[in-house]
């Protein structure tokens, strides 16, 4: 007879239109790490969210220590030992580390002033324990992200908690501080809790859990002894066919320079040298990856190369012509695709059909347009060809609001459309987001097919296994400039991971 | 689908709006299906009064499409009144001006409507577009240049002949109305202002559904990130938007002024800009809609002196029927706004 300290058993939950959990059964062992593994959409969250209170389930019980539990919000949840370290963390940028995290149950000293010094006291025993090491008295806007996260593991352990829920937990991390966060997760199993990762990192995995149950359209397909199995294996009952994991890709002699970036500031939103003094150059024929920790200047920097933000000073200059200052329908009729970062914000008008997304950069084009009036043939036969050229999904087809896509088929799109603008240089930024493992393979063959064709690719990821995998050279950002360029046949994930994390070395081409 | 969606929603506004005048007229002790009966009556009784219920929707069609063309371009303006004083000002100002065959006249006042029309809503445009003022606060204030403009100038250049508060009287060669229709229309106040404010609709519908600009505008309206992201001038465009909505209000005006009324008034802000924010919401902010709902408001406007003088019910209740249609149809539009959120964050959350 097993030790399980937390049984989900027969969960059923259906949200209008999709049935998110069908009968969903997990089980966690004490001391262990159950890996939770699915798709995006698969139902991982929402499985998660009902085991933290903030949503009821349809049908099904939860038991704690075998004993049935009713959990109605994240109070109770708290109470009973359950906690959540959230893929967006919940701090309050301004308080300290302390302040943080004994909001909502401050310590008191006769009843009314709050006793910080002893909570404080608390956290750097509780930090020591688990090797945490953090700075009880740091402000949250001083200390970085790895450590942001550690205060979050803190606020569940200074509420006793023994179950601890990990939302995806690396998507912020650099490499080293991933490995830093694993070492803390055995710790924490040292000292006799138990906890659930949710992931759709094959390697972390691997790495890290004892077993893995896997989800894949609100259903449970099985739960493996990592040990006894593989990735492909894994990779195959989380997407229900064989994956391939490497990209095909033939060496190629990169040609001359398309876009020349020269001493370029760029301010962020905020004010702040989001971009400071950055150069770099892409050639024809390769895909070079910009890899970077997310906030340290990507999105400054292809918005400022793409034209919606303004350069401070610098240039950049796109096939020997200077763009600096260009408005963006003049860079898109030079040359220049973009992928955008967020689809639905940037990439699509939701309220608008298929065909009318398609052609959101083109339509006043000949033969999209004649003397401003549309031509809705030439606009639909543009949108059927493409939709059916790159695979797009959708139940009405081209007269399909864009709203009503799923977010691989609105990717799929986006991608058609500006590769069907045939750029000389596509700027793919987080091109694969959210996808499932089928529409990401399928994204990546076009982009190195676009490079095969001789055109550029500057590919911005936050995934270092998908800069590792395309590209032909890296880039690595860090605090808005270029920390140093490598080739990725003679470099670590470690070395980059030191530049991202902004120890700067020579070029080391 | 979203026709029927639309279609549904104004009827049931419009019928809610319906029972709260019963509720009403059952409040104060009279029949409510007798006020109902002498209220479309009034607006539909004979030919003059249908006359006059067109001459009615003849400006409220074209304050309602001024409303939903700076809507679609997801601008609130609230300009229409003022647009339509100085659109009323300078077709008055040419009227009594120039003496020229009506052939010209006309057209003259009307392209000089427009264009004051349009000055008066580009302005609030500009300053959206360079210094990011919001266009309700400039429409507002704009609105009350517009009225003390028409408060200085009537008296100043354009009095009666024995009243300080009120304009000369438009000479027969410079009115809208025609001896043909008030004929047709057994002696009402129809004018050829209807036939401006169906060419408006239908050019509205061209323009929004089949141009160039149309899909930039709509695209400006629905997600201007997206649009910016395409390399639209979103700046550019909104001020053009708001242009060409002061241009079709500025045309009210003069439909208004030079046709329905035979003079101008000082110290009155026309009621029909606002009441186009009605039509149009009503209206769902397609031209077809429009013009549809500015035909009922039509009827219910010029029912609701019949009513009174029939029965003990003021006409007040007429306007509180509006009243609530204009909250239902506003709240109803707020309603599915707020099922699409929960639906849409739980298929996010999922």
């Amino acid at each position: 007879m097993d030790d399980y300290i937390v049984e989900m058993l027969n969960i059923t939950k259906r949200f209008p239109g999709i049935l998110a959990n069908d009968d969903i059964s997990i089980q966690l062992r004490k001391g262990e790490i159950l890996a939770l593994l699915g798709e995006n959409g698969a139902g991982k969250s929402t499985l998660m969210s009902i085991l933290f209170g903030l949503y009821k389930a349809d049908s099904g019980s939860i038991r704690l220590k075998g004993r049935e539990v009713h959990i109605p919000n994240p109070n109770v949840a708290n109470e009973l030992g359950i906690g959540m370290v959230h893929q967006h963390f919940k701090l309050v940028h301004n308080f300290t580390v302390t302040e943080n995290i004994v909001l909502g149950l401050e310590p008191r000293k006769a009843g009314i002033v709050v006793d910080l010094k002893r909570a404080a006291e608390r956290i750097a025993r509780l930090s020591e324990t688990y090797g945490l090491n953090v700075d009880p008295w740091a402000r949250i806007e001083d200390i970085t992200v790895g450590m942001q996260q550690r205060v979050e593991i803190l606020k569940m352990l200074y509420r006793d908690a023994e179950v601890l829920i990990f939302d995806e937990p690396t998507a912020v991390l650099t490499p080293q501080e991933i490995v830093d966060l694993m070492a803390i997760m055995r710790n924490l199993l040292g000292e006799g809790k138990s906890i659930i990762l949710i992931t759709h990192k094959l390697k972390e995995i691997k790495a890290i859990a004892d077993r893995c149950t896997v989800i894949r359209r609100g259903k449970v397909i099985g739960t493996v002894q990592v040990s006894e199995t593989d990735e492909a294996r894994m990779a195959e009952m989380m997407v229900g066919r064989a994956v391939s994991f490497s990209v095909e890709k033939a060496p190629r002699e990169p040609g001359g320079v398309v876009l020349d970036i020269e001493g370029l500031n760029v301010l962020s939103a905020r004010k702040t040298h989001a971009v400071a003094d950055l150069s770099l150059q892409v050639r024809y024929g390769e895909i070079l990856g910009l890899a970077g920790v997310d906030g340290n200047g990507q999105t400054e920097l292809v918005e400022a190369l793409t034209g919606l933000r303004k350069a401070q000073s610098g240039s950049i200059r796109l096939k020997g012509a200077d763009i600096t200052n260009a408005p963006v329908r003049a860079r898109i009729r030079s040359g220049i695709a973009h992928i955008p970062e967020d689809r639905q914000r940037r990439g699509l008008v939701l309220d608008y059909s298929m065909e009318d997304n398609l052609v959101l950069e083109i339509y006043g084009l000949p033969p999209y347009s004649r003397r401003g009036f549309l031509d809705r043939k030439a606009i639909r036969a543009h949108a059927d060809k493409l939709m059916g050229d790159f695979d797009v999904r959708a139940g009405e087809g081209s007269l399909a609001a864009a709203r009503s896509l799923s977010g691989g088929n609105q990717q799929k799109a986006i991608v058609g459309r500006e590769i069907d603008h045939d750029p000389d240089l596509l700027v793919a930024v987080q091109p694969t987001r959210g996808l499932d493992v089928g529409s990401i393979e399928y994204i990546h063959k076009r982009l190195v097919e676009q490079r095969d064709r001789g055109k550029a690719v500057l590919l911005v990821s936050l995934e270092l296994d998908e800069i590792m995998d395309l590209s032909d050279r890296i880039a690595v950002i860090s605090h808005g400039s270029i920390a140093g360029v490598l080739d990725p046949k003679s470099v670590t994930e470690s070395e980059i991971g030191l530049m991202m994390a902004g120890s700067r070395k020579g070029e080391a081409q | 689908m979203k026709g029927f969606k639309d279609l549904f929603t104004a009827l049931a506004a419009v019928f809610l709006g319906l029972a709260a005048g019963a509720i009403l007229m059952l409040a104060i002790g009279s029949n409510p299906l007798e006020g109902f009966a002498y209220l479309f009556r009034g607006g539909l009784m004979n030919v003059e009064r249908i006359g006059n219920t067109l001459a009615t929707a003849t400006t409220l069609t074209l304050t309602g499409l001024a409303m939903a063309f700076a809507f679609r371009t997801g601008l609130f303006s609230i300009g229409a009144s003022g647009q339509m004083l100085v659109g009323g000002l300078a077709a008055t100002a040419l009227g009594l001006g120039l003496h020229l065959p009506k052939a010209a006249m006309l057209p003259l006042m009307l392209l000089a409507a427009t264009a004051a029309g349009a000055a008066w809503g580009f302005v609030p445009g500009y300053l959206k577009a360079r210094f990011n003022v919001h266009e309700v606060v400039s429409t507002i204030m704009l609105n009350w240049i517009a009225y003390w403009t028409v408060y200085y100038a009537v008296p100043a250049y354009f009095k009666a002949e024995y009243l300080e508060t009120e304009s000369a009287r438009i000479p027969e060669y410079a009115s809208l109305k025609v001896a043909w229709l008030t004929r047709l229309s057994q002696g009402s106040f129809l004018n050829l202002g209807i036939f401006v404010a169906l060419a408006c609709a239908v050019l509205v519908a061209i323009v929004l559904n089949r141009t160039t600009l149309g899909f930039e505008l709509k695209a400006v309206g629905f997600n201007r990130h997206a649009a910016e992201f395409a390399g639209i001038d979103v700046p550019r465009k909104m001020a053009l938007s708001l242009g060409i909505s002061g241009a079709l209000a500025g045309l009210a005006g003069a439909t208004f002024y030079v046709g329905y009324a035979v003079n101008m008034q000082i110290g009155v802000l026309p009621s029909q800009g606002m009441d186009g924010v009605a039509v149009a919401l009503l209206g769902a902010n397609s031209p077809l809609g429009v013009v549809l709902s500015a035909l009922f408001f039509g009827i219910l406007h010029s029912g609701k002196g019949f009513m009174n003088a029939m029965t003990k019910i003021p006409p007040e209740i007429g306007d509180t029927i509006i009243a609530v249609i204009i909250y239902f149809a506003a709240t109803s539009v707020l309603f599915t706004r707020v099922w699409d959120a929960i639906t849409a964050r739980k298929r996010r959350k999922a």
